[in-house]
This record gives structure tokens, C-alpha cells and sequence, in this order.
């Protein structure tokens, strides 16, 4: 779990990213969100062993953070603090399957290493891919595609408000610990018989807060509808971005293009 | 306990996704209606669980970490089915804005944190325990005994899921026996915790929570004539499994019953066959490519296992990697070529 300052560090990272205007942030959202979609599937979709028929769809998430100015470090931090998950179940594959795989005169690879990478990989790909959208779109941007898609507005507004409120709890949670910790010295977390208390106040603090914020919508004129500004239109651009990264990761899907591209220099070897 | 994208298949992900918005449309649905002071409510009380996520107890030595159980305390807070689309919102942030569980993921993490806490645990469990006269004693059990079961039900679930997908090697049982006792220290823990906040707050403001119990829950026939719904849909969709996936289990039939593989003469495998070739997209892009498993009886083993092919690939990747660092290089210097055409002009 990261902690309360990486979290807040990391949402307005985020927000302040998916402010900026390159071309990447000025594409339709929907665009966006629709393409991210068909990479996240085509990469999960490849087979257990297929490590090189994989690799060039590390050119969508490279092209996209040189051209969308989104650092790599930040991000590259985020995947290291979430990886134990995937490399928890990804780790034993070495162990159960020993099968050699690639075999090369000078080393041999078993099966269970290769689905480990692939898994590795798979890993980075749909982490990038996801932290990339919301970092050229933003949560306002992705409500607007949720829109287009027809999801229910009461939906879509109760995300974005969830979204607002929680940089709001997480600062407020951060003083409740630092109070706490004040208090209590020496101590690496909140004691048992302060479970309910500290947490409980929060949520009955919480609770008058959400009479409170709906007494000011109401105050403003809210009669059901949260405005997000009116959404772009979809153009012949945004349809050529999704239409030709899609065609790019279908061809990387049946092309394997390395084993093309290798065999092709094998044979000129030869 | 969120799944990773990169340890499921496109069939077990659409078909998560396909039960969650069911599930998420129904909800929609019925709330609604509801007042409209509770939209802010919802969102407020997302925001809450997700910072009170924070104050975390995480179990050493096991990489996976207790959360607060999020699920339960919202459908205890909102009712089910408010409680349900909170959940889903809360998480579907943490997918976005935290890489936390991927967005194919989405619909098994909502399910398996969001589905059992609101729609099986809270109606069958909490409430039968809890009944129409709260106390602080029983909404203490109530609580313990929902988080735990409803940990283990997710549990078991992100085994199925991942088994299915068929992209770890971790045998079911071994997993199981992993999944489950973990799960079993979490749910504890996060059951105390939130039953400790449930007395705590039923203590102080109780007309918190009274709002919720006496407000009519889900019928328990609804509930048996959508788990008969789901256990229909599940042997559909397993069969269809069974008969698209050549590696491990056919492989695993194979080797039982000494057969290739097993005639199968039913009319529902038929309309399945045909159901399944039209909509063939994506079993076949989850389990029919790369080589697999070793067909039993054959001589061969890992049919595509050559050193020319291990080599051609060996090289292909490396000038992939080569060219995707090219490109990347390429579209800097257009970049900062266009920069230094703005300067200048």
C-alpha cells in the first residue's frame, strides 16, 4: 500500500499531467479510452510463451509519453510499488515449469522463465497504458468518454465526486494520523482500541460533510446534473488514431514481427 | 486482493465485465429513484473508504496486504445497491489514478470485492444476524462474520479467474491452499476493523445505520433466482472454456480418459460450438496461439521448440527493442526540432 503522501503526490501528478496540450492531450477522449482498450486487450491476449511476438507493443506506450510529455520516472516508481502482485504469481512459474524453451547453443531457457517475463511484461504494458490515459485525458476527460459511451449519468457523476472528495479524505486522514502518532509515541500503528474511535469519527465526520456539500450544490442551483463543460467533437483524426494504432496492434497480434524480422537477418547470414 | 491485467485472459475479462455491468445497470437502476441528496453521499463515503484504506494492517512476509473490507461497509452504509456502485467507482479509480488491478481486470475486481460484500454477504449474512433490532453486539458478529466469509468468497473467486486464464502454473489446489488461509489472517483482520467503525458509529449516530437496516433489503428468492441465472450462465461459459481451450484441461482429459479428445454429441455443446464460432474472437486469441503443453501420447514435445526458431526470435526481439528505441529517439528530435522552430520564429 503507498502511503497517504505518495497518494496525494501521485493524484495531482496526475491531474497536473493531464492538464498540459499536446497533441496526445488535445485527441477526443473517447478516442483515447477506445484505443487504450484494444492495447490492453490485444496485450493480454497473447499466448504464455509468446515473448518476442510481444515486444513491439512497447513502441504505443514509448511513442505516447515522448509525444504526451509524461515523465517516465513517476510512473516507473508507481509500477515498483505495485509489482509484488505480479511477481508473487508470476514467480512460481519457474518452479512448476522447467521445460526448456528457447535453447540456444550457449544457454538454455526453460518455459517457466519466458512466462515469467511475459507476465513481467504484460504487467508494465497494461500499467503504462492505463496510468498514460488518465495522464493525457484526465478524470474529467474520462467522464465525458463514459458519457459518449452512454453510461448512466447518475454513474458518472457519483466518479467524479468520489474522485473530488478523496484527495479531500486523504488529507484529512493524514492529519487524523499525524494527530495520533503526536499522541502516541513509539507506537507503528493505530493501537486495537482505537479501531472504531479514529476510523469511526472519520466516517461520522464525513457523513455531516456530505449533508454539507449537498446543501452548497443545492445552494448553486444542482437539479440532478453535474456539467463537465461540453464535449468535443469526434474528428476524422481522433477516428485515424484509433483506427490505426488498432490495425498496428492486430498486425503485431498475427505478424510476430521479431521472428520476421530475425529470420529474415538469419537468412541473409546465411 | 486486486487481479493484475497481465495475469488474465481476454475471454475471463470480457466475461467479468459482461456480469459487472449487468450487476452495475441493475444497481443504476434502483437507485435511481432514490433521493438525490444520496448521490453526494455515495461519492463521500467512496472517498471515505478509500482514505480510510490507508490506515492499513498489512500481513509481513506475504506480499499481499489487508484492506478495510470497503464492500461491506458501504452496502451497511448505502444499502446494497448504492453500496455496489461506490465500490465499483472506488476501485475503478484505483485502477486509473493507481495502477491498482488494470482496467481489463476492472470487472473481476469489482466482482470479487464489490459483488459478494453488497449483493451475497450483506442480504444472507449480515442482515440475518444483524435482523430488524441492531445491537452493538450483534452488528459487531454481523460484521465479523460478513467480512471474513465475503475475503473468502473474493478469494476463491481471484483463484478461479486466474486458473482459468491459464496464465500462472501454479496448480488450482496449491493455490487454493495459499489463497484461502491468507485470506482467512485478512478477512480477520479487516473484519475486526470494520466491525469496530459499524459499533463505533452505531454507538454515536446511530440513526446512521438505522437508516440503512430498516430499509428493505433483497428478497432471498431474487437472490436464489439469480444464483439458478448464474449457475446456468457459469456452465455455459465453463463448457465454452472446456471445448475452446487445447492446452491444460483437454490436455489434463486427454491423459485420463487416453482419448485425443472427447466426442461430444450433446445438443447444448452444439449450440455452444456455434455460439462459440461467431463469437470465436476472443477464445481464440487467449488459448489457441504459442506452443503449449505437450500433447499427451505424441513423441513430440514442445512442438515449436527449436534452436532456429529460439534464435531468429532472440534476434527479431532485440531489433524490435532496437527500432521501439529508435522511434522513441526519432519523435524527441521532431520535438525538439519544432521547439527550436518556434524559438527561432
Amino acid at each position: 500500500m503507498p502511503t497517504i503522501a505518495e497518494s496525494l503526490n501521485n493524484i495531482r501528478l496526475l491531474d497536473e499531467l493531464s492538464g498540459q496540450a499536446t497533441p496526445v492531450h488535445r485527441l477526443h477522449p473517447l478516442s483515447k479510452l477506445l484505443t487504450t482498450l484494444s492495447f490492453l486487450v490485444v496485450t493480454v491476449s497473447f499466448g504464455k510463451y509468446d515473448l518476442s511476438a510481444m515486444l513491439p507493443l512497447i513502441i504505443y506506450p514509448i511513442a505516447l509519453m515522448i509525444t504526451g510529455d509524461i515523465p517516465f520516472a513517476p510512473l516507473f516508481k508507481r509500477m515498483l510499488i505495485i509489482s509484488p502482485l505480479a511477481i508473487g504469481l508470476g514467480i512460481f512459474n519457474p518452479f512448476f515449469d522447467r521445460t526448456p524453451l528457447i535453447i540456444l547453443p550457449w544457454l538454455q531457457i526453460s518455459g517457466g522463465w519466458v512466462s515469467f517475463t511475459v507476465i513481467m511484461l504484460k504487467f508494465v504494458l497494461t500499467v503504462l497504458a492505463a496510468l498514460i490515459l488518465v495522464a493525457t485525458t484526465g478524470i474529467t476527460g474520462i467522464a465525458s468518454a463514459l458519457r459518449a459511451l452512454r453510461i448512466p449519468k447518475i454513474f458518472v457523476m457519483q466518479l467524479i465526486l468520489t474522485y473530488r472528495y478523496i484527495a479531500l479524505l486523504l488529507e484529512e486522514v493524514a492529519r487524523i494520523l499525524l494527530a495520533y502518532s503526536l499522541r502516541s509515541p513509539f507506537s507503528r500503528g493505530v493501537h486495537f482500541n482505537a479501531w472504531g474511535s479514529l476510523s469511526g469519527q472519520l466516517l461520522i465526520k464525513t457523513h455531516l460533510r456530505a449533508q454539507r456539500v449537498y446543501e452548497s450544490m443545492l445552494c448553486r442551483g444542482f437539479a440532478g446534473e453535474y456539467n463537465t463543460g461540453s464535449l468535443k467533437r469526434f474528428s476524422l483524426f481522433d477516428l485515424a488514431y484509433f483506427t490505426g494504432f488498432t490495425l498496428f496492434f492486430i498486425a503485431v497480434r498475427y505478424g510476430n514481427i521479431p521472428v520476421r524480422i530475425g529470420a529474415s537477418i538469419t537468412d541473409l547470414i546465411k | 486482493m486486486h487481479m493484475a491485467d497481465a495475469l488474465i485472459s481476454p475471454a475471463v475479462g470480457a466475461g467479468m465485465w459482461a456480469a459487472t455491468t449487468g450487476i452495475a445497470l441493475y444497481s443504476i437502476k434502483k437507485v435511481q429513484y432514490m433521493e438525490n441528496h444520496k448521490v453526494p453521499l455515495m461519492a463521500v463515503m467512496g472517498a471515505f473508504v478509500f482514505a480510510a484504506q490507508m490506515i492499513n494492517f498489512s500481513i509481513p512476509g506475504t506480499g499481499s496486504s489487508g484492506h478495510l473490507g470497503g464492500g461491506l461497509l458501504l452496502a451497511i452504509l448505502l444499502g446494497p445497491y448504492a453500496g455496489f456502485l461506490t465500490m465499483a467507482s472506488v476501485l475503478i479509480i484505483q485502477a486509473l489514478f493507481f495502477a491498482d488491478g488494470g482496467l481489463l481486470a476492472l470487472g473481476c475486481n469489482i466482482f470479487n470485492l464489490g459483488f459478494y460484500s453488497c449483493f451475497i454477504i450483506y442480504p444472507l449474512i449480515y442482515r440475518l444476524i444483524v435482523n430488524k433490532k441492531p445491537s452493538t453486539a450483534r452488528l459487531f458478529t454481523g460484521t465479523l462474520i460478513a467480512a471474513v466469509i465475503g475475503l473468502q468468497l473474493g478469494a476463491f473467486s481471484v483463484v478461479l479467474e486466474t486458473v482459468v486464464s491459464g496464465r500462472t502454473e501454479l496448480p488450482f489446489s496449491t493455490f487454493v491452499m495459499l489463497m484461502q488461509p491468507i485470506h482467512l489472517a485478512i478477512g480477520i483482520v479487516e473484519g475486526l476493523v470494520t466491525a469496530s467503525i459499524v459499533a463505533f458509529v452505531w454507538q454515536a449516530r446511530p440513526e446512521i445505520i438505522e437508516h440503512t437496516s430498516s430499509a428493505r433489503g433483497i428478497s432471498v428468492s431474487r437472490i436464489l433466482a439469480a444464483f439458478a441465472l448464474a449457475a446456468i450462465l457459469t456452465g455455459g461459459v465453463l463448457s465454452w472454456f472446456a471445448s475452446t481451450r487445447p492446452d491444460g484441461l483437454e490436455w489434463s482429459i486427454a491423459k485420463i480418459s487416453g482419448q485425443e479428445q472427447l466426442e461430444s454429441n450433446g445438443t447444448i455443446h452444439k449450440v455452444l460450438a456455434a455460439v462459440q464460432a461467431k463469437v470465436a474472437f476472443l477464445p481464440d486469441y487467449s488459448f489457441k496461439n504459442s506452443p503449449e503443453l505437450p500433447a499427451a501420447g505424441h513423441g513430440q514435445q514442445w512442438p515449436a521448440v527449436n534452436g532456429g526458431t529460439s534464435f531468429a526470435g532472440l534476434i527479431g526481439g532485440i531489433m524490435t527493442l532496437l527500432l521501439a528505441g529508435l522511434a522513441g529517439i526519432s519523435i524527441m528530435y521532431i520535438k525538439k526540432l519544432r521547439k527550436a522552430k518556434v524559438f527561432v520564429e
